[in-house]
This record gives C-alpha cells, structure tokens and sequence, in this order.
C-alpha cells in the first residue's frame, strides 16, 4: 500500500482506538490487532506525531510499582476522525469510478 | 536478552538525538516490555518481540524528522527565505540590470512583430489609396472622352481594389496569428514559472 495513505490510516485507527477510553500502547496494539497489525515500533512514532499535532495529549499513571503513560483523544482528534469518514466517502467514490471505467474500457 | 541490556543498548544507538527524546523512547519501549511480561511473556520473548536493536532504533532514527513535517514544517524553510531575500538585496547590482535588459527586448520583440503588421495594413491600406484614385481617374478621363486612358485608370483601380480586399483578410489572419502566439509564448513562459515555484 501507498506510505502516505497507510501512514494516515494508521493514524486514524490510533485515534480511534483511544476514542472511547484512554489506552496505552499495549492495549492500542492489542485492540487493533483482528483488524490491522501494527508492530511497537510502528506505533511508537505515531503516537508522538499525534501528540505533536495536538490529536492526543499523553498523561502518566502509576500501574503496578512502574509508570504507564495513557493516551488521551483530543477535540482535534475527534475531528480528525469524523474528517476521515467524510474524506472517505469521497475515495469510495473515487473507486468506484475507476471500477467503472475499467468496466466501461472491458466491454468496449 | 534483559531488558535491561536492550535498554541500554538502545540507548546507545540513540545517542546522537535530545536526552529527552532518549529517555521518552526507553519510556515507551521499558513499558512495552513490562506490559508483555504481565499478560506471560517471560523477558526474554518480550523484548524478541519487540525485534532486534537495530531495527527498532532505526525506525525511531527515521522518524524524527517526520514530526517536524507534520507541523511546523516551516521552520527551516523561513530561514531559507530570509537567505534568499538577502541574496535578492545584494545581487540587485547585478539582476536588476539583467531584468531591465530582459523587459526591453521582450518589449522590442513585441514593437518589431506589430511594426511589421502595421505596415502590411498600411500596405492594404495605400493599395485601397490606389483603387479609390484609379476610379476617380477613369470617371475624370471618361468625362474627357479619352476611352483608352479611363479604361486604364478604371483597370488598375479595380486590381488596386481586389488586391486590397484580398491582402485585408490576409494581414487580419496575420494579426490573429501574432495574438494566438504572443498569448501562447506568456502562457508557457507563465507555466515555467509556475512549475518552479511548485518544485521549491
């Protein structure tokens, strides 16, 4: 697949692992895995660019005797994800017509 | 492998970036492993999962400069800005000159394609000139009973008049023709510049 467009997707699926609750790198990877597997070190730098965008702010929680840092979605990380969705239906329709000239290109 | 030694060896590879960043990467990865090892993984599979040294340090490597292009991309290029405009100032000696030169014979160029098809309208213009006075001259010779002379003058007035309807419709062609190509030679030179801007 395309860098670009796996790197964009990939951040949208971080965002929308945290959507609902607050989560740390192991349960991200764990949530995500039946539907997209992504190693720690491809997670790793994506959360540091989502937090850098302001899509996520970290926060620290003691777990255990040790530190666990918890990912938080932002407003403009919820925004990104409802952009998505728009941004989607809109390469639904790109698709569709490539599918349809491709058809259109067979039969003539 | 410990964890600890895979820590301490990441930390080596890392060296060359921020302390801070250092110790946020050995953040994550410390956590990672200690996440691993309480739902069973013994250390040793947990920190295999998390792939060789090299690999992992690599891909931090990698990735530093893509956090500065999702934001604040601009960063590096104003102070590349700011080296072009004191270029511009010091080398105005010697490009303003250049430029003027360039602006005039592009002037020049333009003044000498016109001039040449005002004259061809100057010239359907004189032929028209001739029609005119070659029918005068027949209606005054035939007024003078001298046949042979008015068929002459009416003779040559209508080739004078034929040639001049005929070389109007040319110079027009001509005319639309410079249009068509001056506005071709700005659009192309425009999409030059474009396309430059765009690559920088």
């Amino acid at each position: 697949m395309d860098i670009q467009l796996k790197r964009g997707l990939l951040d949208v699926c971080v965002l929308a692992a945290i959507k609902n609750e607050d989560s740390y790198g192991y349960q991200i990877i764990k949530d995500m895995k039946p539907y997209v597997q992504i190693s720690e070190s491809t997670l790793y730098p994506i959360l540091r660019r989502l937090e850098a965008a302001s899509y996520l702010t970290v926060w620290t929680a003691e777990h255990g005797g040790r530190l666990r840092k918890y990912y938080h979605i932002t407003p403009l990380g919820l925004k990104r994800i409802e952009d998505f969705k728009q941004e989607w239906k809109e390469i639904v329709s790109i698709y569709q017509f490539v599918v349809r000239e491709e058809q259109r290109n067979d039969e003539e | 492998m410990t964890k600890n030694e895979f820590l301490s060896s990441l930390s080596q590879t890392l060296a060359e970036l921020p302390e801070q960043d250092v110790a946020q990467s050995l953040a994550y990865y410390s956590e990672m492993i200690d996440d691993y090892m309480e739902n069973g993984m013994t250390e040793e599979e947990a920190v295999e999962t998390l792939g060789s040294v090299e690999e992992v340090s690599a891909q931090i490597l990698a990735d530093v400069p893509v956090q500065d292009q999702t934001e604040d991309e601009p960063a590096p290029r104003k102070s590349m800005e700011v080296w072009k405009i004191i270029l511009l100032i010091l080398g105005s000696p010697l490009w303003f000159p250049l430029l003027i030169t360039a602006a005039s014979v592009l002037v020049s160029v333009y003044v000498t394609i016109w001039a040449v098809v005002i004259s061809l309208y100057t010239v359907v213009a004189s032929l028209a000139a001739g029609a005119i006075s070659g029918i005068l001259g027949c209606v005054a010779f035939g007024f003078r009973a001298d046949a042979i002379q008015a068929m002459l003058f009416l003779g040559v007035g209508l080739l004078c008049a034929g040639l001049a309807i005929f070389s109007f419709f040319g110079c027009n062609q001509v005319a639309k023709g410079v249009v068509w190509l001056s506005r071709t030679i700005w659009l192309w030179l425009g999409r030059c510049f474009w396309r430059r801007g765009d690559a920088e």
